[in-house]
């Protein structure tokens, strides 16, 4: 294979130390006799890793479930932009399995998902957020896995108070009852203040070690985590969903003005998360590059739009989302001459892709700065 | 021990992950699986993944034609 070749791929310090140290407790705990088994909803962030770390010392086997919706914030697409390149490209939902010595399964629920985030029961957060459908979404699959692979119970990081929609005590038993996990569905770091749960009745897990936290500070939670000798975790509080995100959920209504109907597509959502946008017209949109790295990102979607790129000055690539009517192309390339190097130019050549990939250059003044109406930029 | 490739290229991660997860599932320990990928989060990523699950990862390496896991099956 020619290139760069071999990567070191060598597991986190204390890696295989911590393995024989979970699957020990769970042996001890349970005296050769089968361990209950809990399958824990792992979004990558501080609770869920927590809540697992409280089970495996009661000795309970746990094994981590977590979703691809695909709003998912990862540090993989924040990576396609040069500055964000050296940010760790870790998957944080895996790093806090190697981190507890579990097992996680990753499940692609994209186009499953589009009926919580299209028709949500509960209604919106403050932006596109359905986070109480969302979570009780997440928490039925998990039940449905649960079942399929013998597994006793759920298992998720969720604290009273500290959510403003879903993680309410009032919103609690909603999520055990849509989701049709009942009774099996165990939150170790708030258990406290809720009803006792089947597996804390049935003495599967001892109540007393469970815990009574609450409110929006992390306080309790890092205090916790310091006492596992847990030092290396995600932000905490920290969003994992772009649909939580002001300007993200901004495009995503736009995208559906746009088109004339609530409905998206994978690589619709994926595109929102790159690039420059601006809607200059009902009929189409642009989606323009803001360096090298959205360039080489954006060109693997030429297949499927209309794109654009200065030829005579070094620039942006540019996809056309819609169709531009006959006298807008040279507005579009107008726009895409304004964030290219010859944006103080008198004229800047673009060649223009139409979506049946008919080609033709056309040469345009840039758009001058400040011309751009703010209502364009999403 | 039968050899088998998969194509994650053109997809961003966790994909590439959960297509090497769903195809070994399909196969037997001592089974090799080539994938092929173009997202670097594929190289932290598709590891990671097999060590909690305990498959061997055999060579992992970035050339210009993209990232390529050589992956041993373990008994999971």
């Amino acid at each position: 294979m020619a290139g760069a070749g071999p990567i070191p791929c060598p597991p986190p310090e204390g890696y295989n130390a911590r393995m024989t140290e979970t699957a020990e407790a769970t042996k001890t705990a349970t005296a050769g006799a089968r361990a209950p088994r809990a399958v824990a909803l792992i979004s990558g962030g501080l609770d869920s890793m927590l809540a697992v770390r409280v089970l495996q010392e009661q000795g309970v086997h746990v094994e981590g479930i977590n979703f691809f919706t695909g709003f998912c914030v990862e540090g993989h697409t924040h990576a396609i932009r040069n500055k964000d390149r050296d940010r760790p490209k870790r998957n944080n939902a895996l790093w806090v399995a190697e981190q507890l010595g579990m097992k996680l399964h990753i499940v692609d629920i994209a186009e499953e998902y589009k009926d919580v985030v299209l028709n949500p029961r509960h209604g919106y957060g403050k932006n596109l957020n359905p986070c109480l459908d969302c979570k009780g979404f997440m928490v039925g699959k998990a039940r449905e896995w649960m079942e399929a692979n013998d597994f006793d119970f759920i298992v998720t990081g969720e604290v009273i108070g500290q959510r403003p929609m879903s993680q309410r005590k009032d919103t609690m038993p909603i999520i055990a009852e849509e989701s049709g996990a009942d009774e099996r569905l165990l939150r170790p770091l708030c258990a406290q203040n809720l009803p006792a749960t089947l597996p804390e009745r049935e003495g599967w897990v001892d109540r007393e070690q469970l815990h009574g936290i609450t409110g929006r500070s992390r306080k309790e939670q890092m205090r916790l985590a310091e006492g596992f000798g847990l030092n290396d975790y995600a932000s905490p509080a920290g969003g994992c969903c772009f649909l939580t995100d002001e300007n993200y959920s901004r495009r995503l209504n736009d995208l559906w003005q746009g088109r004339g109907e609530r409905n998206y597509e994978l690589d619709d959502i994926m595109l929102l998360k790159v690039g420059r946008h601006l809607r200059p017209s009902p009929s189409f949109k642009l989606l323009i590059s803001r360096d090298q790295g959205e360039g080489q990102f954006l060109r693997g979607y030429r297949r499927n739009h209309a794109w654009m790129e200065t030829v005579s000055h070094g620039g942006p690539l540019a996809l056309v989302d819609g169709e531009p009517g006959a006298g807008e192309w040279e507005l579009a390339a107008r726009l895409v001459a304004r964030y290219s190097q010859g944006r103080n130019a008198e004229a800047v050549e673009v060649a223009i892709t139409d979506q049946d990939g008919s080609t033709w250059n056309t040469t345009v003044t840039p758009m001058e700065p400040g011309s751009i109406p703010e209502e364009w930029l999403l | 021990m039968s050899e088998y490739e998969l194509d994650a290229t053109g997809t961003l991660c966790p994909i590439p992950v959960i297509r090497v997860q769903d195809r070994l599932a399909e196969l037997a320990p001592g089974d090799i699986l080539t994938v092929h990928a173009s997202d670097p989060g594929a190289t932290h990523d598709i590891p990671a993944w097999c060590r909690v699950h305990g498959h061997t990862v055999q060579t992992c390496e970035e050339g210009d034609d993209g990232i390529r896991v050589v992956i041993e099956v373990g008994h999971g």
